[in-house]
């Protein structure tokens, strides 16, 4: 099967389907000036975050991977960045500019709001009508990086949603693109079959340690699980245990090796194939992590996640009927056929490919029309 | 539609109702791995989306469902239960 895909070829080779210009807080007292610019540039995207001052280690090296990978990601076209200091600044600005894609910084100290807003404005001005003439060429499904993840899920997830999304993973890989999942502690119960998938005993240990340690990071909290995993919207939907969770989950990955496990936005390397990366498993930190590098992203709900991002488009595919009628605006796809038997996976599975590839060459998914852009920083431990 | 819940593998102790089921009903499940079908009779109102018992399991037996354990159950479960975190109890997070 082949499709006519569009996409932006950017400088460092890689292929975007969209063409933002972002503005990039490197910490949270920087989003005024963010969203002032962007306020002033409507054509621009802020992405505004909570953290960034006095982290360290990995969770600081956790940050720039995952502004880097945001700014460095192709479906940005060029950005801005903005940090209360200079050092910091300039180092997210030098690590996107690695791509060779246009990169501006600017740091508030000095300077106040004020002024870094209007220096700012004017130099995202000129990034917004440079990009505005760049134009989509032919591109092909190898040139895709793809993220999944699931969430509210429900058993009709694990039913038909994720199944559906799995059977677009095993055709996209075999195309030659390459997919990231994740949602480390959300495999448990079924983590032995992933780790079964691992293309080498190496890469099945590393993914054993990486389980490991976040399922005991969680344990050492001590706490009572219940309410959290499954979720009170699981539970209402019908899963008992996280067990059940884990393996309908699971059904979204389809059936290939698994080629690589990532650190949490750590970019997959070029060979195509199916990647395991260490994630939350809530969806705005997970999608945040996944895109620092994925250019589309199949989201399954059963209940009903509403879940966006602001670089990344996210398609919603649900096999619930009743979200599929009360939640329509949120609904990309509706496989719901696979419950009353009228629709095959095959079928399903084909009409989400279309659907990615519609989304490729333009179509604004739901999350992208409903202005859904949550952009949420992973955060490893307490600030110093 | 005839079915009114779906098996995802032969061997598994539950189904999944794609309908509202009511106490006391006969419902046809079907195998989504072969195609072949069973018949139940529901031993209480079963929730779209929540779990049918198709196989008598023993107090604190495994219960399976892809082919593979999703929990125990503390007290067993009979042909027909309503299968929910009330008699289903994780394997894993024992206190979940």
């Amino acid at each position: 099967m082949s499709a006519e895909l569009f996409g932006y070829r950017r400088p460092d080779g890689r292929v975007g389907i969209r063409n933002h210009v972002i503005i990039l807080p490197v910490d949270d007292i920087s989003n005024a000036a963010a969203e002032g610019v962007a306020r002033l540039i409507p054509g621009t995207i802020p992405l505004p975050h909570h953290y960034g001052r006095l982290q360290y280690g990995a969770d600081l090296d956790l940050l720039f991977r995952t502004l880097i990978g945001t700014g460095a990601n192709p479906n940005v076209a060029a950005a801005v960045v903005i940090c209360i200091e200079e050092n910091w600044a300039r180092k997210v600005a030098d690590g996107i500019a690695c791509t060779g894609k246009p990169v501006a910084w600017f740091a508030i100290e000095g300077h106040g709001d004020l002024e870094t807003i209007a220096r700012a404005a004017r130099q995202a001005k000129e990034f917004l009508q440079w990009a505005s003439e760049l134009r989509r060429e032919p591109v092909s499904v190898s040139d895709l990086l793809v993220a999944i993840k699931c969430g509210e899920s429900d058993t009709t997830t694990g039913l038909a949603s994720c199944p559906t999304v799995g059977w677009a993973v095993d055709r996209l890989v075999e195309m030659g693109a390459r997919v990231i999942f994740g949602e480390t502690s959300e495999l448990t119960g079924g983590e032995h079959l992933i780790a079964e998938r691992m293309a080498t005993p190496e890469l099945r240990e590393k993914f054993l340690r990486v389980y490991r340690d976040y399922v005991d990071e969680i344990e050492r909290q001590g706490v009572d699980l219940l309410g959290s995993q499954p979720t009170q919207g699981n539970i209402a939907g019908g899963l008992s245990t996280i067990e059940e969770k884990a393996l309908g989950n699971i059904e979204k990955t389809g059936t290939k090796p698994i080629v690589g496990v990532l650190g949490p936005a750590e970019a997959p390397p070029p060979d195509p194939g199916l990647y395991f990366m260490d994630t939350s498993s809530a969806a705005a930190e997970c999608l945040t992590l996944q895109a620092a590098g994925a250019v589309a992203h199949f989201f399954p709900t059963g209940q009903g996640n509403v879940v966006g991002h602001p670089i990344m488009p996210v398609l919603k595919i649900t096999a619930n009927p009743i979200t599929a009628r009360k939640m329509a605006e949120h609904i990309d796809l509706d496989v719901s056929g696979l419950l009353t038997l009228e629709l095959s996976l095959p079928q399903a599975g084909q009409q989400l490919l279309e659907l990615l590839y519609r989304t490729v060459n333009g179509r604004l998914t739901a999350a992208e029309a409903l202005g859904h852009r949550e952009f949420v920083m992973t955060k490893l431990y307490r600030s110093a | 539609m005839q079915h009114k819940f779906l098996i995802h593998k032969k061997g598994d102790h539950v189904g999944v109702a794609v309908a509202e089921i009511a106490a006391g009903e006969v419902v046809t499940g079907v195998f989504m791995d072969d195609g072949s079908t069973i018949q139940v009779r529901a031993n209480q109102n079963i929730p779209f989306g929540h779990k049918v018992a198709i196989q008598a399991v023993e107090p604190g037996g495994v219960v399976l469902e892809y082919g593979v354990p999703i929990g125990q159950a503390p007290r067993g479960l009979a042909v027909g239960d309503y299968v929910h975190t009330h008699n289903l109890k994780s394997l894993r997070w024992a206190k979940s």
